[in-house]
């Protein structure tokens, strides 16, 4: 394990030391944006719809009872933007993206495609990793922008139309906007910046590990994703200290 | 790139003492090649003897537990040499990047390394595709293509890289014999063209007979014997009579 974080940390080295090729890939840069949007634009927007609508549910009645129900909104919105929207969209976008990049690369390894680029003096970190890292970085912390928009709304739509809580959608948004300040957004997306940077490297990590054949790239898929998930929950409990350290 | 060597003469490959071992099997058990500049080599051998293995430590994707290997006089050194000496290799599987194209797979070296502008790297494509027998595949995919098919992009590639030193994994396990002939008359052009060095591993009797300045004969981990076709078809060692028969009677009478 400790062995790992240090090939990990190694690895996030070399990457960075190439990142001033970074516009020699901005092709496969592009490529790996779109791939990362088709792949998880649906699926993040149905997913935070829920989760914003769930926490509603779960807190609405609740408050309601007490009779501060006025507070759902700043509440729904503080929770998805601070915590829920980075952290599951980042454990949806390594299952959905840390997986294929883990066994695009892995299988690349198998068959000795790598071993191709050596031999054609084309450094594999340059050409496989900087650019799935460097989109990945850019795409969750879009994503979860979004995602929070959307929880938000989802949220909304819960309290609006759910009998016990019967918030309408402007005093639902009014409280909202009240609680919510610019850096608690922000607090969300630095968070997801450094979740994309573990997806991105762990994966990438994990491919290059694969030794093996189509048994290896299932073993190196699987362990990308656990590990991701995993460093992901645990970081986010010290990113978390750090950005109230800071008044983030 | 800095490849300071004349790109009109193939290089000396050197190697001396090579041992290799996975998990506490020696694969490799004292190595030693002499391979002059200009030369085709060809390394024979049943397999699971070690061909391949070998051609890995000798371009640096592997490193040796013991031993050196030197090209041009330098010790090869994992990721260097390729800053020094234009090589390509012809891995077994073929080994073409799946995510691309055929013609972007033989044009990688060219795109990446941006040494030639588009047209002209189409035209090398081109060119290098029509070589081995696959004009206009430019765009399929490599996993629409048969296993021979691949094999010859993957020559095409390596081709393209204008190399000068080139090895062959089995360049012909996977073709029928007329493609095997094409390629093996390839491989003496380059060489009569480019004075190119060409390391080819093969257990194809007719490949090697036909295009070998010398052959020699490994097995389990050593080298047998080194000679020219007519010293090796004349050794007495069992080993090496024993291969050349069996393999004669499996491969039929497949002329050259
Ligand atoms: N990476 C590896 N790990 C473990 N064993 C290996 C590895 N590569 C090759 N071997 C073993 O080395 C032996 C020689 O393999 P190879 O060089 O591929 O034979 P061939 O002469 O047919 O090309 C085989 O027994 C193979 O199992
Ligand atoms: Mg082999």
């Amino acid at each position: 394990m400790f062995q790992s974080i240090g090939e990990i940390l190694i690895l996030l080295w070399c990457t960075l030391r190439t990142a001033p090729k970074i516009v020699h890939q901005r092709r496969k840069i592009l490529e790996q944006l779109f791939e990362i949007g088709n792949a998880s634009l649906l699926m993040a927007c149905i997913l935070s719809m829920f989760i914003g609508g769930v926490l509603a549910l779960q807190s609405g009645p609740v408050l309601a009872e007490r009779g501060l129900s006025t507070y759902i909104g700043g509440l729904v919105g503080l929770s998805v933007c601070k915590e829920l929207a980075p952290v599951m969209m980042a454990i949806f976008i390594a299952g959905r993206i840390g997986s294929a990049m883990s066994a695009e690369i892995g299988s690349m390894r198998a068959y000795q495609e790598i071993d191709a680029l050596r031999t054609m003096n084309i450094d594999p970190i340059q050409y496989l990793v900087l650019p799935r890292l460097v989109a990945i970085s850019v795409a969750l912390p879009l994503l979860v922008v979004f995602s929070i928009l959307v929880g938000w709304f989802g949220g909304g739509l819960v309290s609006m139309s759910n009998q016990k809580i019967g918030v309408p959608f402007q005093a639902y948004f009014g409280h909202l906007r009240e609680l919510v300040q610019v850096h608690d957004v922000a607090n969300g997306i630095i968070k997801s910046f450094f979740f994309a940077v573990v997806i991105g490297i762990v994966s990438c990590h994990q491919g290059l590990q694969t030794i093996g054949g189509p048994r290896g790239i299932g073993r190196s898929v699987t362990k990308a994703v656990v590990n991701s998930i995993v460093l992901i929950l645990i970081l986010d409990y010290f990113l978390t200290r750090l950005l109230l350290y800071f008044n983030i | 790139m800095t490849v300071s060597t004349d790109p009109k003469h193939g290089v000396r490959v050197t190697a001396s003492g090579l041992k290799k071992s996975f998990e506490r099997v020696q694969v490799l058990k004292g190595i030693d090649l002499d391979i002059a500049a200009g030369e085709i080599f060809v390394i024979m051998g049943p397999s699971g003897s070690g061909k391949s293995v070998l051609l890995r430590q000798i371009i640096g994707l592997d490193t040796p537990d013991e031993g050196e290997i030197q090209i041009e006089g330098k010790p090869v050194r994992l990721g260097t040499i390729m800053n020094r000496i234009r090589l390509a290799i012809v891995f077994q599987s073929g080994a073409l990047l799946n995510s691309l194209t055929v013609g972007e797979n033989v044009g990688l070296y060219l795109s990446e390394h941006r040494l030639k502008t588009p047209p002209e790297i189409d035209r090398i494509v081109g060119e290098k595709l029509d070589l081995v027998g696959l004009r206009g595949i430019e765009l399929r995919h490599p996993g629409e293509l048969s296993g021979g098919e691949r094999k010859r992009v993957a020559i095409a590639r390596a081709l393209a890289i204008d190399p000068q030193l080139i090895l062959y994994d089995e360049p012909t396990s996977e073709l029928d014999p007329i493609m095997a002939v094409t390629i093996a008359e390839e491989i003496l052009k380059l060489k009569h063209r480019m004075g190119l060095t060409s390391i080819v591993v093969s257990h194809d009797r007719d490949l090697a007979f036909g295009v070998a300045d010398r052959i020699a004969i490994m097995h389990a981990g050593s080298i047998l014997c080194t000679g020219t076709p007519n010293e090796i078809r004349d050794s007495k060692d069992p080993i090496v009579q024993r291969f050349l028969t069996v393999e004669l009677k499996r491969e039929g009478e497949r002329v050259l």
